[in-house]
C-alpha cells in the first residue's frame, strides 16, 4: 500500500513531464512501432479488399516464394557487391583525404578546400541524378568531350553495365569525401603538436610524422569507423541507385531498396516488398547488433 | 662535417617543399572536380540551343538567358517552391517542438521509467517498418495528398533527440531551482528557462532539419499525386529525368533531345541554388552537430 501511494505520488509529482513526453512518445507508436507491427503483412496474402488486419496468414509463403525468384538473388548480390565495393574505395577516402588537408598549414587555404569539399554533402541524390546524367552524358558531357576529342569512343557510364558500378562508387565518394573527413579531422586536432616539434627536432620528416604520430593517433576512429561501416555494407542507398539507373543496368545496378519500391509500389506486390523489406532489416539489424559486440570487445567502446 | 649536414638539410627541406607543393595541388584538383559538375552546369545553362552540345568550356557559348526565363515561365516551377517552401518552414518548426519537449522529460534522471522511454526510441534507431507497412499507415491515416504526409511520418529522428538530450543533462540542475522554489511547473521551466540556454542545439537542428525537408522528395513522390503537389526536387527530376529513364539507351545514343540540355541545366540549378548560397554559412552547424553526435551516439 505505502509502496503504490509513492509511485502513484511520483507519477503525480511528474505529471507536467508526462505531458511534455506525451506527444513525442505518440508519435513514435502511431508512426514507427505501427509499421513494425504492419510487418505482419510479410507472412500474409495482401489483397486490398481485405486490408492488412483481414488479409489471410500465408506462414512463411511469400518469403519462400522470393527466396525461389532468381531476380531476388541477382538483386542481392548486386546488393552485396556494390556495398563491398563502396565499403573498399569509400571507406579509406576520406581518411586520406583528411590526413591530405592536415598537412595544409595556411589556415585559410585550409579552410577553402574543407568548405569546398562540404560541398557535395548538402546536395540531394535526385539533384545530383540530373546533374551526373547531364555531365556523364555521352552527347553533352564534358568527360565524353574529352574522349571524344582524343579520338575515343564515347563512353555510355550511366547505360553500359561494365561501368555503372564505377559510376555508383566514384559519385558515392565524390559526394561523402569531404564530409566524412570531419570525424578524423576533428581527432586530428586533439594531437598535442609538441609531438610533432619533439618529432621535427629528432629530424623527422613529413611522411615520418604522419606516419608514426598522425596515423596512430587515429587508430581509434578509425577501428570505430570501421566497424560501423561493416554495418552498413547490406543498407544500399536507395537515393543514389534511383536516381542514376535505368532498365539498362537493372542486371548489375538493382539493389534491394530498389527492387522493394518496384516490387511493393509500382507492381503493388505489398507481401512480397516487406518480405523484402523485412529480410534486409533483419541482416542489418544482425549485423548492427554483432559489430556493437565487437566494438564493445575491443576497445570498450559500443553505440550503446 | 658542417658540409655534409648542410647538404642533408637542404634535401630535408627541398623534400618538405616538395611534399607541400603537392599537396597543394592535389588539393587543389580535388577541389575542382568537386566544383567542375557544378559550373558545367552552370555553364551550360546560360547557352543557346545550338552551342550547349557538348565541350567542355568554362563560358557559356552563344550566350542567352532563354532557359531561365522558360524554367520562370514553367507553373511547376513555382508551385514547386511554394510546396518545398511550406513543407521545410512547417516541418521544422513542429519537429523543433515535438524533439524538445520529448527530449526534456527524458533527460531528467528521476523520471519514472526513462530507460524504457528511451529504449523505445533508441530502437527504431535499429529496426523498422520500412518503407510499404508506413505507406500503408500514411493512406490509412488519410494524409495522403496533404503536407502532413511530408511532415509526420519523420517528425522526431531519434538521432537528434538523443543528442538535444544529451545537451540538455549537461545543464546543470541549480538553474531550475530557483523557479521550482518560486512554483513554477515543469513546462514553464522548459520554455523560461531550458530553452533559452539550448539555443546553439537548437540551431543546429533546425538547420539540419530545414535541409533535410530541403532535399527531400521521395515521401512527395510516393504520397502526393495531386497536380501541382510537387516539391522543387520533384519538379526537376521530371523535367531532367523522367520522359528520359524509359527511352535513356536511345537517348544518349542520338541527340534527339525531347528537352534542350541548357533548359535542363537550368531546371537544375534553380533547384540548387538556395542550398549552393546557404550552405558556407550552415556547414559550420553541421559540422558541430557531427562533432556533438560523434561523441556518444
Amino acid at each position: 500500500m505505502v509502496q503504490a501511494g509513492k509511485t502513484a505520488k511520483r507519477y503525480w509529482d511528474n505529471r507536467y513531464l508526462f505531458m511534455l513526453l506525451a506527444p513525442g512518445i505518440l508519435f513514435f507508436v502511431v508512426f514507427k512501432y505501427v509499421p513494425i507491427y504492419g510487418l505482419i503483412i510479410a507472412f500474409k496474402e495482401y489483397n486490398f479488399f481485405d486490408g492488412i488486419w483481414k488479409s489471410p496468414w500465408v506462414g512463411l509463403a511469400v518469403f519462400r516464394e522470393l527466396f525461389a525468384t532468381a531476380s531476388f538473388w541477382e538483386v542481392f548480390g548486386n546488393t552485396v557487391i556494390i556495398g563491398v565495393l563502396q565499403f573498399v574505395f569509400g571507406f579509406p577516402a576520406p581518411i586520406i583525404f583528411a590526413l591530405m588537408l592536415n598537412e595544409i598549414m595556411d589556415p585559410k587555404a585550409k579552410r577553402t578546400f574543407q568548405t569546398i569539399s562540404y560541398l557535395p554533402h548538402f546536395v540531394s541524390w535526385v539533384i545530383l541524378g540530373g546533374l551526373f546524367l547531364q555531365f556523364l552524358s555521352p552527347s553533352v558531357g564534358p568527360i565524353n568531350a574529352a574522349i571524344k576529342a582524343f579520338g575515343g569512343k564515347p563512353v555510355y557510364f550511366l547505360a553500359d553495365p561494365k561501368w555503372f558500378r564505377s559510376v555508383l562508387v566514384v559519385t558515392q565518394i565524390w559526394k561523402s569525401i569531404g564530409w566524412g573527413s570531419i570525424i578524423y579531422l576533428a581527432a586530428l586536432s586533439s594531437i598535442d603538436p609538441e609531438l610533432y616539434e619533439a618529432a621535427a627536432l629528432d629530424g623527422a620528416g613529413r611522411w615520418a610524422r604522419i606516419r608514426y604520430i598522425t596515423l596512430p593517433c587515429l587508430y581509434p576512429v578509425i577501428t570505430i569507423m570501421l566497424i560501423l561501416a561493416t554495418g552498413q555494407m547490406v543498407n544500399d542507398n536507395f537515393d543514389q541507385v534511383f536516381n542514376l539507373y535505368n532498365p539498362a543496368v537493372y542486371r548489375v545496378g538493382d539493389v534491394m531498396s530498389t527492387y522493394m519500391y518496384r516490387k511493393g509500389l509500382e507492381n503493388m506486390e505489398y507481401s512480397t516488398a516487406t518480405a523484402v523489406g523485412l529480410f534486409k532489416n533483419s541482416i542489418s539489424f544482425a549485423i548492427v547488433i554483432a559489430s556493437n559486440h565487437i566494438a564493445k570487445r575491443i576497445n570498450d567502446y559500443g553505440i550503446w | 662535417m658542417t658540409i655534409a649536414r648542410n647538404i642533408n638539410r637542404r634535401e630535408r627541406e627541398f623534400g618538405e617543399h616538395a611534399f607541400t607543393a603537392i599537396n597543394y595541388s592535389l588539393m587543389a584538383v580535388l577541389s575542382f572536380f568537386t566544383l567542375y559538375p557544378f559550373l558545367f552546369l552552370f555553364t551550360s545553362s546560360f547557352s543557346g540551343l545550338d552551342a550547349s552540345l557538348g565541350g567542355f568550356s568554362l563560358w557559356p557559348r552563344a550566350f542567352t538567358l532563354d532557359n531561365y526565363v522558360r524554367v520562370a515561365a514553367n507553373p511547376l516551377v513555382a508551385s514547386g517552391y511554394w510546396n518545398t517552401i511550406l513543407r521545410t518552414v512547417l516541418g521544422t518548426a513542429l519537429s523543433l517542438i515535438a524533439t524538445f519537449t520529448l527530449a526534456y522529460p527524458l533527460s531528467k534522471k528521476s523520471f519514472p521509467l526513462r530507460n524504457f522511454w528511451t529504449a523505445l526510441v533508441v530502437f527504431t534507431m535499429f529496426f523498422s517498418g520500412g518503407l510499404i507497412p508506413t505507406y500503408l499507415l500514411v493512406k490509412n491515416l488519410r494524409l495522403v495528398d496533404t503536407v502532413w504526409s511530408l511532415v509526420l511520418p519523420e517528425l522526431v529522428s531519434a538521432y537528434n533527440l538523443i543528442i538535444v538530450r544529451n545537451y540538455m543533462q549537461t545543464i546543470p540542475a541549480s538553474l531550475e531551482e530557483s523557479a521550482r522554489i518560486d512554483g513554477a511547473n515543469d513546462i514553464v521551466i522548459l520554455f523560461r528557462i531550458i530553452l533559452p540556454v539550448c539555443k546553439p542545439i537548437i540551431a543546429t537542428i533546425a538547420l539540419w532539419v530545414a535541409v533535410w525537408h530541403w532535399n527531400a522528395w521521395f515521401d512527395c513522390m510516393i504520397y502526393v499525386n495531386k497536380a501541382g503537389g510537387e516539391v522543387m526536387q520533384l519538379v526537376m527530376r521530371r523535367i531532367v529525368m523522367l520522359g528520359s529513364t524509359d527511352q535513356i539507351t536511345q537517348m544518349m545514343a542520338e541527340q534527339d533531345i525531347a528537352t534542350p540540355e541548357g533548359l535542363k541545366a537550368a531546371t537544375i540549378l534553380v533547384a540548387t541554388i538556395p542550398i549552393l548560397c546557404a550552405y558556407p554559412f550552415v556547414q559550420k552547424y553541421f559540422v558541430k552537430g557531427v562533432m556533438v553526435g560523434s561523441l556518444k551516439g
